[in-house]
């Protein structure tokens, strides 16, 4: 086991920066979540770790130990393609076995081995097939047994379950945190699915367009987004632009002045800013509401999803607003084309500076 | 910084260079060299002598090959894309066993085709002497030869790569396009027009520069059925004979330039976007034919057409069971044995030839093997400046002539060099392997190149994250997962080496004469039952590896060409 330390790595292909100044550290056992969208990076850096690409600049370490130019055969990670990269031409056994044999052990321990991590994955049944004739998840599960064969110092898993369809994600999502808490293993998790990265990750760090955004764990990053792209690329969220002035918000999108119970960062004070809150936040009635932050809209779309119900709803001006609300029985949902009276409580409003160029 | 996986590529890339250098530019290099010397100074005269009125054979060679390779293109065409459409289109009786007989000439080394012709519609030969005996005539009503027994030749040798290149393309055209089209309103023949045909334009176009280039190349043909009439690969082989190693050359650049230019011109038209399917994995969709009058014309035409395809195999098999002087003055050979196969194991004159045959060919594709495998690696897998030039210089010696091939290493060894080890290799046993190794090694690599580009990288990374190292990833791993790809092309190379004639016919001496040359020695020798038995063992050994990469290596046999 080991921590992972990259301390202000870029990767540049060419004039492409794929990662810029990268900073971060992986505790020892910590299950950390690379999310971001396509391109961002994530893959790049999981890379580097790896020992696929050296960084153009900065440093990897493993714990103490200098890992910038090692190269990937002598790391000691355990890595997950995303296309399962299993050797087609060895039966389940043998693609196992193949790390426990370049690591010279003998040929009874290397048996044991095999058949116990095969006992942990579950496929003890198909230790004799060809890896041909698998399922997309058996598939899965060998390639994880293949590297965890080797105990790795880190696991690293490049989008493992992109190729599943929704119901065999859901079981592999349990099994590999089974298999990560057993084995209590460093792993570095790659995907560009919040829901994966909000359920299964200690931390996470979410990436765009080469940097790190913010690292946190999943409630920081939900509840505290350090700005509009992460609020926006987690979860669901309704943005607006405002003005500082003297200590208040003035919002022009909503038309008035907005109240938030956190005082403003001072870091803060001279940027872009807008405001976020959650579509769960804000409170809904067709009655009267009285207290800060309420406002007047009329339903527009109402879609219904099972435990929740979405509801769009126009404001004023052409503006809208997404609100959620929990499913609690049919007399409750909104009728479209109501009108209705919403509140966004000071509390819940959380405001973050923009760094997406808008209109 | 030299990093660890720069040093590997260079590491590579040396051998592949070396090879390359010396076997394949360096002899070409020469023979420019010598184009442009008369008498041992440097002159423009050679050239002034091609094209100009002092030797008008020459010009009207390079004419002749043209209009004969443009009348072979349009032969075959017309012979392998209706066979194509009839036979993946329609469904009736016997079209499997038609459409598997269609690709048979295939297995026929272009001299033991000639030869088989020759037999059989030549001034001696079987089928118009049949004609004559059976309508009392005179004189042989026709009989092939000059131009019309080339063209002849060439229609049957290349009617398959027409046949099998259109064959997949009318399987990969996606039904429902077609479907479409006649749901909007169109009748059978616009959407032939519209639709198929322009779908089948990239495959045509393919082959047709296919063939103009095999039959700008072809030897075997003019060299037994020419006569007087001349063509450019021909040439060269007449001025070699004559002792005029500078036309010769000329001859060979000339020859070389067109090649070339075609080569770059089908890189070209291969890289271009195509239109390939989006849709997948569906299969052709056959109309039965139900008209029984119809359907029963086809499997008529269909035999026939079988017969004609069929009868120089069956030609060469019963010649081949003529002992020697049993057929002289008769029209017909009355006797029939095994001596000629006998006579193989018994003779060690006779069993030589076949002998020397199979170890060059061993030999050579030994080595086709071996550089295969790394040239492959290197092109498909590794980064490097200059891999495109790389790629060409390794496609040359596809394109080249075999004559030319021939003649480069003639030019380039008949001294010694630092490349042979500072022997003069011609004349020697070993300038054969040479040729046929320099000749199959574009074969060979892009046989495996075709495996390589299916293996993802991630699989040889998931290896060294494990823990292996280079080389040990490349041998329990690489290798294995693209073995059958190469060793289909080395089989290939092998049997092609067994039937290679215009370098051996160039550069053969006493102690490595191979088949194709003891076959030309028996035919001149009017031998004709050893000639067959000999043309036998190739089409054997053709039939039999073809058979291997079908069944056990998964090859299909279109991407034997
Ligand atoms: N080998 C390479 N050569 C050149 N550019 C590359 C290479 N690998 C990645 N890039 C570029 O670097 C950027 C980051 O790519 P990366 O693969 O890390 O993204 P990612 O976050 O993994 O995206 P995805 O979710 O699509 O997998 C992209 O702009 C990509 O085009
Ligand atoms: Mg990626």
């Amino acid at each position: 086991m080991s921590a992972v330390n990259l301390s202000n790595i870029t990767k540049k292909f060419g004039d492409v920066t794929a990662v810029k100044e990268l900073d971060l550290k992986i505790e020892e056992g910590e299950f950390f979540t690379f999310l971001g969208p396509s391109g961002c990076g994530k893959t790049t850096t999981l890379r580097m770790i790896a020992g696929f690409y050296y960084p153009t600049a900065g440093k990897v370490k493993f714990n103490d130990r200098d890992m910038t130019t090692v190269p990937p055969e002598k790391r000691n990670t355990g890595m997950v393609f995303q296309n399962y990269a299993l050797f087609p031409h060895m039966t389940v056994a043998e693609n196992v076995a193949f790390g426990l044999k370049v690591r010279k052990l003998e040929r009874s321990k290397i048996k044991e081995k095999v058949k116990e991590v095969l006992g942990k994955v579950r496929l003890e049944k198909f230790i004799d097939r060809q890896v041909s004739q698998l399922s997309g998840g058996q598939q899965q599960r060998v390639a994880l047994a293949r590297a965890l064969a080797i105990e790795p110092d880190i696991l690293l898993l490049d989008e493992p379950l992109s190729n599943l369809d929704a119901r065999l994600r859901d079981e592999m999502r349990t099994e590999i945190l089974r298999l990560q808490r057993d084995y209590g293993i460093t792993t570095i998790y790659v995907t560009h699915d919040q829901v994966e990265a909000l359920s299964m990750s200690d931390r996470i760090a979410v990436f765009n367009e080469g940097m790190c955004q913010q690292i946190g764990t999943p409630t920081e990053i939900y509840n505290d987004p350090v700005n509009d792209f992460v609020a926006e690329f987690i979860g669901e969220t309704n943005l607006y632009n405002v003005a500082y002035k003297d200590n208040r918000f003035h919002c022009a999108a909503l038309g008035m002045e907005i109240q938030v119970e956190k005082p403003l960062d001072e870091r803060l004070r001279n940027q872009e800013l807008k405001i976020s809150i959650r579509p769960e936040a804000i409170r809904v009635s067709d009655e009267e509401i009285t207290g800060p932050n309420a406002l007047r809209g009329k339903v527009k779309i109402v879609q219904f999803t099972g435990a929740a119900v979405h509801t769009l709803i126009e404001l004023s001006k052409g503006v809208q607003l997404k609100v959620t609300t929990l499913n609690e029985g049919s007399f409750t949902y909104l009728q479209e084309g109501v009108e209705v009276v919403l509140q966004l409580p000071p509390e819940k409003i959380r405001v973050v500076p923009s760094i997406r160029e808008r209109a | 910084m030299l990093n660890a996986e720069k040093r590997k590529t260079a590491l590579l890339l040396v051998p592949i260079i070396l090879v390359l250098a010396g076997y394949v530019l360096y002899p070409s290099i020469e023979t420019t060299i010598e184009s442009f010397q008369r008498d041992g100074a440097a002159t423009l005269k050679n050239y002034g002598d091609f094209f100009g009125s002092k030797a008008s054979s020459n010009l009207e060679a390079l004419w002749n090959s043209v209009y004969i390779s443009i009348l072979s293109v349009l032969f075959s065409a017309l012979i392998g894309v209706p066979l194509a459409f009839i036979f993946n289109r329609y469904d009736f009786p016997g079209r499997k066993f038609f459409s598997g007989a269609a690709i048979m000439p295939i297995v026929l080394p272009s001299l033991v085709g000639v030869m088989s012709f020759m037999f059989l519609y030549g001034e001696a030969g079987l089928v118009p002497n049949a004609i004559k005996d059976l309508f009392n005539l005179s004189k042989v009503p026709f009989s092939i030869g000059g131009v019309s027994g080339i063209l002849l030749v060439h229609a049957y040798t290349m009617y398959p790569y027409f046949y099998m290149t259109c064959s997949s393309a009318i399987n990969n055209i996606d039904p429902s396009l077609e479907d479409a089209a006649y749901n909007l309103g169109s009748n059978r023949w616009t959407v032939f027009l519209k639709v198929t045909f322009p779908l089948l334009t990239p495959a045509l176009v393919a082959a047709s520069l296919l063939v103009f280039m095999v039959s700008m190349a072809s030897f075997s043909a003019p060299f037994l059925l020419a006569g007087g009439f001349r063509v450019l690969s021909l040439q060269i082989y007449f001025s070699k004979i004559n002792g005029n190693l500078e036309m010769a050359a000329t001859q060979s650049v000339i020859l070389s330039v067109v090649s070339i230019s075609f080569l770059l011109f089908m890189r070209w038209f291969q890289n271009r976007r195509d239109y390939r399917m989006a849709s997948k994995g569906i299969g052709a969709h056959r109309s039965e034919v139900s008209n029984p009058f119809l359907k029963w014309t086809m499997v008529c035409l269909g035999i026939v057409a079988m017969i004609i395809l069929l009868l120089p195999h069956a030609t060469l098999l019963i010649l081949s069971l003529v002992p020697e002087g049993t057929w002289t003055w008769q029209i017909y050979p009355t006797t029939f044995n095994l001596e000629n196969y006998i006579l193989l194991f018994k003779d060690t004159s006779i069993w030589d030839p076949v002998r020397n045959s199979l170890f060059m060919a061993f030999v050579a594709s030994f080595g086709c093997f071996a550089f295969g495998i790394i040239t492959s690696y290197a092109l498909v897998k590794r980064k490097f400046i200059g891999k495109n030039l790389l790629d060409i210089l390794v496609m040359i010696p596809w394109a080249l002539p075999a004559t030319v091939v021939g003649m480069n290493l003639i030019l380039a060894f008949n001294k010694p060099t630092p490349f042979s080890f500072g022997q003069t290799l011609v004349g020697t046993f070993w300038i054969l392997p040479l040729a046929y190794f320099v000749r199959f090694i574009p074969l060979v690599v892009r046989s495996t190149s075709a495996v390589l580009e299916q293996l993802d990288d991630s699989i040889e990374e998931a290896a060294q994250n494990l823990g292996a190292k280079w080389f040990y990833t490349f041998r329990k791993i690489v290798l294995p997962i693209i073995m059958p790809g190469v060793l289909s092309g080395t089989l290939l190379a092998f049997v092609q080496a067994v039937g290679e004639f215009p370098t051996s016919v160039l550069l053969y001496t006493l102690s490595n004469r191979p088949i194709s040359i003891e076959i030309m020695n028996q035919l001149r020798m009017f031998n004709l039952g050893q000639a067959a038995a000999y043309g036998m063992i190739q089409v054997g050994l053709i039939a039999i590896v073809l058979f291997i990469s079908y069944k056990f290596l998964g090859v299909k046999s279109e991407n034997s060409m």
